[in-house]
């Protein structure tokens, strides 16, 4: 399985010169295996899914983890979307409120974009999951929903040699007294033992304090919630679009001094290429 | 495997409340206490850790006004977990030291996101009348 990073930046896109080595763009993860592409959240990263690496794929599954504005912004500007040759699959967490369509149709329509999804040429599948299990190409896929609001589900990809997990917001800390007992921390069963988890970790524990009850989660929480579900290796993302390439370098090495976890840790950059086997 | 997060989040509440809380899965196994529960239960979570619906569930006897005793179905937790709708009452409640103790029980469904069907939670009150 080959995990590509093409968005690492949480809450709104970076310019800036700043934050230019981790990246300024919002959530994108491309996942391939057996000429099978998932893309993992619709952040502006997705602009930089590159089509003349895959000439030959027609058919790309697209995860949502749910739909605040930065993990779908990229969407409209996805080429494949406005290309008849291609078959499109979106997935994403269910609402007992809104169906999928609708609730992305209020970002792909105008005012907020010029073009209706029913006019999108391709080949376009919605599906609504919860707590689900499915599969597509040599990927086995699990679902769960995750405390961060509104309704957001983490992701448990299984390939033919490895394990993936993908939660990028969530705020475990918020639903656990005790950190210690795996029945009570949201997210833990995806990410048990996974090769390579992609986890939140947009704040400092100081900058948490402040930030309780906002869906996201610190880096200290993130290594914890790792290290509890004994994964391989925890690539820390979603990075608050306030800190620069110099803070996250600071906020790195301080929990690195702070504690000594076996597994290997380190911040997610744009353009990482990582290849589990 | 973990509890829902609407379970884990109820949990959370529970224990920034000061009435005593009590939580169920859907068939009345108590999975948390909060600390003013210990009170009423005579017992720690830390000590208990969770507890079969068979065994909290002697811990004491409810009474109506004339020391009758209550049949399951007229309990709000038996009744939530049975049609998973909210209840209210107030009854006496016996502990097995002979205690007794006027309460009003409220007791609500854990829906979830999808629509199914949870746990339940019991909160206790010091009622002002019978």
């Amino acid at each position: 399985m080959k995990i590509s990073i093409r968005g690492v930046r949480g809450s709104i896109p970076t310019t800036d010169p700043e934050t230019a080595y981790y990246g300024g763009n919002t959530s994108c993860i491309v996942v391939s295996e057996n000429d099978w592409i998932l893309l993992l959240d619709g952040g502006s990263g997705m602009q930089r899914f590159n089509l003349l690496e895959n000439t030959n794929i027609r058919r790309i599954d697209l995860l949502l983890t749910h739909l605040h504005l930065d993990h779908i912004q990229g969407i409209g500007f996805f080429n494949p979307l406005f290309d008849p040759s291609f078959d499109i699959h979106i997935w994403g967490p269910s609402s007992n409120t809104s169906s999928l369509h609708s609730r992305l149709s209020r970002y792909l329509s105008p005012p907020l974009f010029p073009v209706l999804i029913r006019d999108l040429p391709c080949k376009l599948t919605l599906h609504e999951i919860e707590n689900s299990s499915f599969e597509i190409g040599p990927f086995n896929i699990e679902s769960r929903f995750v405390i961060h609001p509104s309704p957001t589900v983490g992701y448990r990809i299984t390939g033919e040699h490895s394990v993936f997990t993908y939660i990028p917001d969530h705020e475990p800390a918020l639903g656990s007294l005790d950190f210690y007992n795996k029945k009570w921390i949201s997210g833990i069963d995806l990410a048990l033992s996974a090769d390579l988890l992609l986890h939140d970790a947009q704040y400092s524990a100081q900058e948490y304090r402040r930030k309780v009850g906002w869906g996201h989660c610190s880096m200290d929480d993130a290594a914890k919630f790792a290290s509890l579900a004994d994964v391989k290796h925890l690539l820390l993302t979603h990075h608050d679009p306030s800190h620069t390439d110099k803070q996250l370098n600071e906020l790195i090495t301080d929990l690195k001094n702070r504690n000594n976890y076996l597994f290997n840790y380190e911040l997610a950059a744009e353009g990482m290429k990582i290849e589990l086997t | 495997m973990a509890y829902e997060i609407e379970i884990i989040l109820n949990r959370q509440l529970a224990d920034c409340l000061s009435m005593p809380v009590f939580i169920t899965d859907t068939t009345g196994n108590l999975i948390f206490y909060n600390e003013p529960a210990e009170k009423v239960l005579g017992a720690r979570f830390e000590d208990t850790g969770e507890m079969k619906a068979e065994t909290w569930s002697t811990v004491f006897k409810q009474q109506d006004e004339t020391g009758r005793l209550l049949q399951p179905d007229e309990l709000p937790l038996m009744r939530t977990l049975r049609d998973h709708y909210p209840y209210h009452k107030t009854f006496r409640i016996v502990s097995l030291k002979g205690n007794a103790e006027i309460i009003s029980v409220t007791s609500y469904p854990i829906i979830g996101r999808t629509g199914k069907f949870l746990g339940a939670v019991a909160i206790f009150w010091s009622p002002k009348e019978l």
